[in-house]
């Protein structure tokens, strides 16, 4: 199934047009475009350096786009400041963790809830009644999302401590207590085995279907993209070379290229042929 | 809604009120003399000033030298209202002070309230127009409050003299909180969004202009009472161990449920990681002000305290070097530790205005400058998270809520991945 025989009728979640950003004198991404529709799982593949990383950070605020706009919704999200981007509902995890290090599993959500917490300063201050019902509320919702993610009985460890592979469980559970309509995984597999890259991806589209999800996945792993994603772009020195599902993408000449560098793009297309003429 | 009344806070406050009792039993049959009710006023004042601290740099994580700046301002602003009341007869202190604040704060309020619509403006163009919003209000305080200073002072005066003055003082000190945080509030806008390093670099700049400002304070300003460098006399002695110990409680409970409440959160979260405290909705801008408010509000207030205690207030005691001093208290306490910050305070106090100076020889005060160093480098060498670490009382510990008997999610797990 490639993304034009789907009947377009699912509306646009994200719209990026001539998405360009310049670092100095270094053109770090020029011209990307996508169009993420409802509960699409998209991937963002290209080596090291494609500039995909500096995508993200202008979709959630964290750079200023030099040109473009990105559309998330209809609202335009260029010059918006981060946090008021992700109370639009676009949550994001990173490439190298970033969790709270030094506070709870529990507190690392429970800040992702803050704010949806309902109270003010003077409520906070004085402990009011209010305050009370509320804080309970936040920290009852906050155990039952650790449930969700089985990080439930670890909920007064400090994060940092946690194993690596918890670690990133918590970071994506933490982006989704932040209720995100929109959620941007940042090389979620990285620094993982086989094992656990494909239970990452399971927990993936266990996210999508229990929180109805859109989500935007960078990887430079093809394997971990080729397994999940409906269909994916893919970036090389700041530009989109490609666009398509999986099978299109593993065909694609330029991509080949991008990765493996002319003379051994030529070298993949000549053992395909002999394959072929096998079968 | 009736409250569960939990065991650690009955402790606490029981203690609280053992501590107190005990404390002013002393003094009052005069087993604590003077001298020794002094060091311990001293000790509170300090913790106060370092909790203040403790929240910019140990919770919210910017490391400022401005803390000394503020309990200058805080101790000067007080010490003129009490001063005018008891010396020259008048409430308009009060009164004209009391106005400043409340339209200063005003404007300040409706003047973010309306630029947090705007989009695109620089920090500076809006920094521009909170001056200009703050002059006005200024002058509209003045005005105003000089208009009520007669009626207000008759009032007080119908009073018996002692409920009067205390009532002054009490006034004095929350005005001299509300104007540091005022104060802080302007100045955090634009200094605020520079990186810790710089931030630090400013608010040492702040603490060196105000040093510089009260040197001049009669010259330049008028305000013939302080007498600028030559040190400012007859403040009223009002601040007891009572009035202390009162403030010191009321500053340790804000902070305790500030930090354990969802705002708290979000004011650490900024110092553990900004980019994903941006990233998980939290308005960092937001939280790095109300932390540098509310603390520099706590030095206010502690200034306030200290201004009374002497009854004599000079420049050279609030000289850039002692920045330092609420700095080595909250380190020595340990950054992020309530109870070690109140412990190191009062052990600050003891230590180096009595013990040492009761047996070292009259030159000790300069011999300071090495003692602190050689302190802390001890310090870091031995106990590198503070003197008691990551211990805290009971009522001020965050307590881990305990999970529900049957979570709904902890079945639902079962069916979802590992």
């Amino acid at each position: 199934m490639t993304p034009a025989a789907t009947p377009d009728e699912r509306s646009v979640v994200l719209e990026v047009q001539g998405l360009t950003k310049f670092f100095g004198g270094l053109r770090a991404v020029s011209d990307f475009s996508l169009t993420i529709r409802e509960r699409e799982l998209v991937g963002l593949i290209g080596p090291n350096g494609a500039g995909k990383t500096t995508v993200f950070n202008m979709v959630t605020g964290i750079y200023v786009p030099s040109a473009g706009s990105i559309r998330f919704k209809g609202t335009e999200l260029a010059e918006m400041a981060p946090h008021a981007i992700t109370q639009l509902g676009i949550a994001r995890t990173f490439q190298n963790i970033r969790l709270f290090p030094n506070l709870t599993v529990l507190d690392n959500v429970r800040i992702a809830y803050h704010p949806h917490a309902g109270y003010g300063m003077l409520d906070a201050v004085t402990h009011s009644g209010k305050f009370n019902t509320l804080e309970r509320e936040l920290t009852e919702k906050a155990q039952d999302f650790l449930g969700v993610f089985r990080l439930q009985d670890r909920q007064g460890e400090i994060a940092r401590n946690l194993p690596y592979g918890e670690q990133r469980r918590l970071e994506i559970a933490r982006a989704l207590a932040a209720e995100p309509q929109l959620l941007l995984l940042d090389e979620p597999a990285a620094g993982m085995n086989p094992a656990e890259v494909a239970t990452l991806m399971e927990l993936i589209h266990f996210i999508r279907d229990r929180f109805s999800l859109t989500i935007l996945l960078i990887e430079h792993q093809m394997r971990v993209v080729m397994g999940i994603c409906e269909w994916m772009s893919v970036m090389d020195f700041g530009e989109v070379i490609a666009r398509g599902t999986p099978q299109e993408i593993q065909a694609n000449q330029r991509v080949i290229e991008a990765y493996l560098g002319r003379g051994a793009a030529a070298l993949a297309q000549k053992l395909r042929e002999k394959r072929t003429h096998a079968a | 809604m009736a409250r569960k009344v939990n065991r650690s806070s009955v402790l606490f406050f029981g203690g609280a009120l053992l501590l107190f009792a005990v404390i002013q039993t002393l003094i009052s049959v005069g087993i604590l003399t003077d001298y020794y009710s002094n060091i311990l006023r001293i000790g509170a004042v300090m913790a106060i000033v370092s909790l203040g601290l403790n929240l910019i740099y140990g919770f919210n994580g910017q490391f400022s030298l401005g803390q000394w700046g503020f309990y200058a301002i805080g101790a000067y602003a007080a010490a003129d209202l009490t001063y005018r009341w008891s010396k020259l007869h008048t409430a308009n202190g009060v009164t004209v002070l009391l106005m400043v604040a409340l339209f200063v704060g005003l404007a300040l309020w409706g003047l973010g309230r309306l630029l947090s619509r705007v989009r695109g403006l620089d920090i500076l163009s809006a920094f521009g127009l909170y001056l200009v919003a703050v002059a006005a209000a200024t002058y509209l305080g003045v005005r105003v409050g000089g208009t009520l200073a007669e009626p207000v002072t008759g009032l007080l005066n119908a009073l018996p003299p002692k409920l009067a003055s205390q009532l002054v003082f009490f006034f004095a000190v929350l005005l001299a909180g509300v104007v540091a945080a005022e104060v802080a509030y302007l100045f955090g806008l634009p200094v605020l969004t520079l990186g810790s390093d710089y931030f630090g670099i400013a608010t040492l700049g702040f603490t060196i202009i105000v040093k510089v400002l009260l040197d001049n304070s009669d010259t330049m300003f008028g305000f013939e009472e302080m007498k600028g460098a030559r040190g400012m006399i007859g403040i009223p002695r009002e601040t007891t161990w009572f009035w202390v110990f009162l403030f010191l409680m009321l500053v340790v409970v804000v902070t305790r449920n500030l930090l354990h409440s969802s705002e708290g959160r979000a004011v650490i979260s900024v110092r553990e990681d900004e980019i994903a405290a941006k990233a998980m909705g939290i308005d960092v801008a937001r939280y790095k002000n109300l932390a540098f408010v509310l603390g520099s509000l706590f030095a206010g207030l502690a200034g306030a305290l200290y201004a009374h205690i002497n009854g004599f207030l000079h420049p050279d005691n609030f000289n850039f070097i002692r920045s330092f001093d609420p700095m080595i208290i909250i380190v020595f306490g340990g950054l992020g530790s309530v109870t070690g910050t109140i412990a190191a305070a009062f052990g600050w106090a003891i230590l180096l205005e009595g013990v040492l100076r009761l047996f070292l020889p009259a030159g000790f005060e300069t011999w300071r400058f090495v003692v602190y160093p050689l302190l802390l480098l001890i310090m870091m060498l031995l106990r590198p998270a503070g003197l008691l670490g990551s211990f805290e009382l009971p009522f001020l510990k965050r307590v881990l809520p305990p999970l529900k008997a049957s979570t709904p999610g902890a079945a639902e797990a079962k069916g979802g991945p590992a």
